[in-house]
């Protein structure tokens, strides 16, 4: 008994190492692919959380060391002014120098960069700044780009934006409030949409815009199309002045009743 | 594979165990710290610009 009972054992060994082989191949293949399965998970938790945590923290670092005027309910600027604005001379690339504020967003603010690059503008949750195109204040059309999802989405709530909602911008000591008239989605190469007269590339601009492009559908497909914000420049005031009544969600008064 | 890993460890059943969470806390922060941004750089996700070519800088002339 003791004598044979180690044969089979042997036998099942060596028939077993010919399946032993295959087993183990498909064994660490299965171990692999099982590897690559939780990475894939692990890049898709990366990507719509963890570039949320990392870009939102550098955005307030930002924010912090540019020190953004934070709008104050109890300082509102009482007087508008919609003559010529002052414009601020274009900064280096790569600069950081003004705050978006959208007031609708549960009154957002964001760090506005000059340039469009990915990885060190709008991957920190800032907006960047066209750079063939115009400071705000100035006749044509300014325009930001910025994420609609991921790398702190801040342009995310585009669609909720209404028609005469406010858009602010603070740069160099003053603010310039404009105002939305015109949202639209658009393939991704449609320039016009950042023409000086948005929409009509080549024409003469005699009015001073303001215009925000993101990605469109939400989800990871920035390849299908491009969600357009068009404003319109109404008025300014110098910071020293206070907060524009639109940013503490007083209105500001109409034209005819300045100037 | 892990079969492997495992015996090549050294220590009682819990210290492995520990070792192993170590390993697979490393790898995790290897991912997201330095190889995901790496990858994203090749995906043609969350570009916002309104422009197709990849490096997502505008060129200084007029918009095409």
């Amino acid at each position: 008994m003791t004598a044979t009972a180690p044969a089979p054992v042997r036998h099942a060994g060596r028939r077993g190492s010919g399946r032993g082989a295959v087993s183990a191949v498909v064994g660490v293949l299965g171990e692999l692919l099982i590897t690559l399965g939780v990475l894939l998970g692990l890049y898709v938790v990366w990507q719509l959380w963890w570039t949320d945590v990392q870009a939102d923290r550098v955005q307030a670092e930002v924010l912090e060391e540019i020190a953004a005027p934070v709008p104050d309910a109890e300082d509102v600027g009482t007087t508008v002014r919609r003559d010529e604005p002052p414009v601020m001379a274009a900064p280096g690339p790569g600069e950081v120098w003004g705050t978006l504020y959208v007031p609708r967003w549960d009154g957002k603010m964001m760090p506005i960069a000059e340039g469009t690059d990915k990885r060190a503008i709008l991957d920190q949750a800032m907006a960047g700044h066209y750079p063939e195109t115009v400071m705000p204040g100035a006749v044509g059309n300014f325009s930001l780009a910025g994420h609609r999802q991921t790398y702190g989405k801040i342009f995310h709530d585009v669609e909720e934006l209404q028609v005469g909602d406010p858009i602010v911008v603070e740069a160099g000591g003053t603010w310039y409030v404009y105002r939305v008239d015109h949202m639209q989605a658009v393939r991704p190469d449609q320039v016009e949409a950042i023409a000086p007269v948005p929409w009509q590339p080549g024409v003469e601009p005699t009015e001073r815009y303001l215009t925000l492009t993101t990605c469109h559908p939400i989800g990871l497909n920035s390849l299908v199309a491009r969600f357009i914000v068009n404003a319109k420049f109404d008025y300014w005031m110098p910071v020293e002045d206070g907060t524009p009544p639109d940013l503490v969600g007083q209105t500001a008064p109409p034209a005819e009743g300045s100037a | 594979m892990y079969g492997a890993l495992w015996r090549a460890l050294p220590g009682p059943a819990w210290v492995r165990a520990l070792l192993l969470l170590v390993l697979a806390a490393a790898v995790v922060l290897a991912c997201f710290e330095w190889l995901f941004p790496l990858v994203s750089e090749y995906m043609p996700f969350n570009d916002p610009n309104i422009q197709t070519d990849a490096a997502g800088a505008v060129p200084g002339e007029a918009p095409r």
